[in-house]
């Protein structure tokens, strides 16, 4: 019975064993199964390119913004870290999703947005907002000397920080900028939910309509992993270059 | 100093005091350097000499007193004539006029050594790319470093770290360059060729420098007047041979024969 919609092939009792016969079938479904995965997982590649480039400003700015001396700018970013950090992604997504266009509709605008903005906001929000804190720790982390330089040379504040301080935080936020872009990525699958036709959308409309859950589910698993693998060597790449002006190269 | 007046003072501390909590580290301290002229300051360990020159370079403020730095008032602004704090503004032209070099050199580690010196002279006085540059190189082969403009300061000896720094401070084209100890934290072998630049850095005319130093050697060299600082005032000044070879002060007896130990 594992061959499910292929039963009726079974029949051929002349065969010596199923095991010979099962593999290449394996291999058609897999072949099968793949060719409408990869459109999915297309979806979930941009998803998390864009979600990650749009995070990662947020992050920039919210961590900035996060070690002001400015008390109205601290306390906003500081606000909205928390308030991203403290509620679910998955709840963040309905409200935009559902509640949103509700509350624009009282009003009288139309706020329904298409789910690949709605999805990339999202989780740009969540991931932006823990970002955040990655980066506000590794400007914090930059020797008090150096703003004394930049203040000896007559940079002004807002030059000292975006030229001189966090350029040189940057190799310090590295490691946990890579483990947060591989979060987003296995965080995409979420979006799903809201319609968006992702790799685990694409998996679960091929699970239903043909009960193979044990390959579907397993290809599933390799195709995060694969793009998994992908996003980390990407994330080295770039903390390589973060770092070449280290004496050892690397953190 | 007797046939100097008034416009003659680059650097004039009146009354100044600084503490930090209960622990005075300037106590209405007086003090004026001439323009053009080259002064060392020479004293104990926590006497409060970086703190003279940082207070000048606007890293550390003031309780008390008035400085005046080209004849404006650094920590303060005349408004309908009376001197009120100074405003941020006032303070980023205040430092113009000077520049300063660190005992930890504080080179901007992720900029090569052609942009930690073209960097604040494009960005902070808009000069071109091309002008920056340019001004660099006449610095960089001042202090003969050249050919390494495109290594990041990691790469670069302790020596040639300074030397950058001390490019990086010219290429602002300040009046007045302040040394904290800069060859304290070099290894022996290096410190001679950084105290060559500042060498000929102080046979510049038009150049203040005030230099915090325990090379007393080379303060005797290059010196107009060497200042004996001790517990947050000047104990003694005078012309180098005056205060090394016959100070009057004990305090400065003493500190100079704990010196002679070492040489
Ligand atoms: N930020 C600070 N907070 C508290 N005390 C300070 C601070 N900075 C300096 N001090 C104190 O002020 C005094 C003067 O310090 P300063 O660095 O000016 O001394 P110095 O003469 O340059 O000494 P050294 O030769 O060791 O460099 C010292 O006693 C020091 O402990
Ligand atoms: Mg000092």
């Amino acid at each position: 019975m594992k061959t499910g919609r292929y039963a009726g092939s079974t029949q051929q009792q002349a065969r010596p064993g199923p095991s010979s016969e099962l593999l290449p079938i394996l291999i058609m479904d897999i072949l099968t199964y793949s060719g409408h995965l990869l459109s999915g997982a297309w979806i979930t590649v941009q998803l998390t390119l864009y979600s990650s480039v749009l995070g990662l400003f947020f992050a920039f700015v919210l961590g900035v913004g996060r070690v002001s001396d400015n008390p109205f700018v601290h306390g906003l970013s500081a606000g909205i870290i928390e308030f991203f950090r403290g509620t679910s992604l998955l709840v963040q997504l309905f409200w935009l999703y559902f509640a949103l266009p509700m509350i624009g509709q009282t009003l009288g605008y139309d706020w329904r947005f298409p789910p690949m903005l709605v999805g990339t906001l999202a989780l740009a929000l969540n991931i932006g907002a823990y970002a955040a804190e990655v980066v506000r720790g590794a400007i914090q982390a930059v020797a008090p000397e150096q703003y004394e330089a930049a203040k000896a040379l007559d940079f002004s504040p807002r030059q000292t920080m975006w030229r001189i301080i966090v350029p040189q935080a940057v190799p310090e936020m590295m490691p946990s900028l890579g483990n947060l872009a591989i979060q987003n990525l296995k965080d995409t699958a979420l979006v799903s939910l809201i319609s968006l036709a992702d790799l685990a959308y694409k998996a679960e409309q091929l699970r239903n309509f043909t009960q193979d859950s044990t390959t579907i589910y397993s290809l599933l698993l390799l195709m995060y992993f694969g793009m998994a693998l992908v996003v980390a060597g990407l994330m080295k790449l770039a903390e390589r270059y973060a770092c070449r002006w280290r004496a050892g190269g690397s953190v | 100093m007797s046939e100097s007046n008034q416009s003659d003072k680059i650097i004039e501390f009146q009354n100044v005091t600084k503490s930090y909590g209960d622990h005075v580290v300037l106590d209405a301290l007086d003090f004026s350097v001439r323009r053009g002229e080259k002064v060392t300051i020479i004293g104990p360990s926590g006497s409060g000499k970086s703190t003279v020159l940082r207070i000048l370079m606007t890293l550390e403020d003031i309780q008390d007193g008035v400085i005046h730095v080209a004849g404006k008032p650094l920590w303060h602004e005349e408004k309908n004539g009376q001197l009120m704090p100074a405003s941020e503004a006032h303070l980023r032209m205040m430092r113009k006029e000077m520049g300063m070099v660190f005992q930890q050199f504080n080179l901007f580690p992720h900029m090569t050594v052609m942009r930690n010196v073209t960097e604040a002279p494009r960005q902070v006085l808009g000069l071109s790319r091309d002008k920056a540059k340019k001004r660099a190189l006449k610095y960089l082969d001042l202090v003969g470093m050249t050919e390494h403009a495109d290594k990041f300061p990691s790469q670069l000896s302790g020596g040639q770290q300074q030397r950058v720094g001390i490019a990086r401070a010219l290429a602002m084209h300040p009046n007045i360059l302040l040394f904290d100890e800069p060859t304290s934290a070099l290894d022996p072998e290096l410190v001679g060729e950084v105290l060559q630049v500042i060498e000929h850095l102080a046979s510049q005319h038009d150049l203040t420098i005030l230099l915090v130093t325990h090379e007393m050697q080379f303060a005797r060299q290059i010196s107009d007047r060497v200042c004996f600082f001790d517990q947050g005032k000047f104990v003694e000044e005078g012309r180098p041979e005056e205060i090394f070879t016959e100070p009057r002060e004990e305090r400065t007896k003493a500190f100079l024969s704990s010196f002679l130990g070492d040489h």
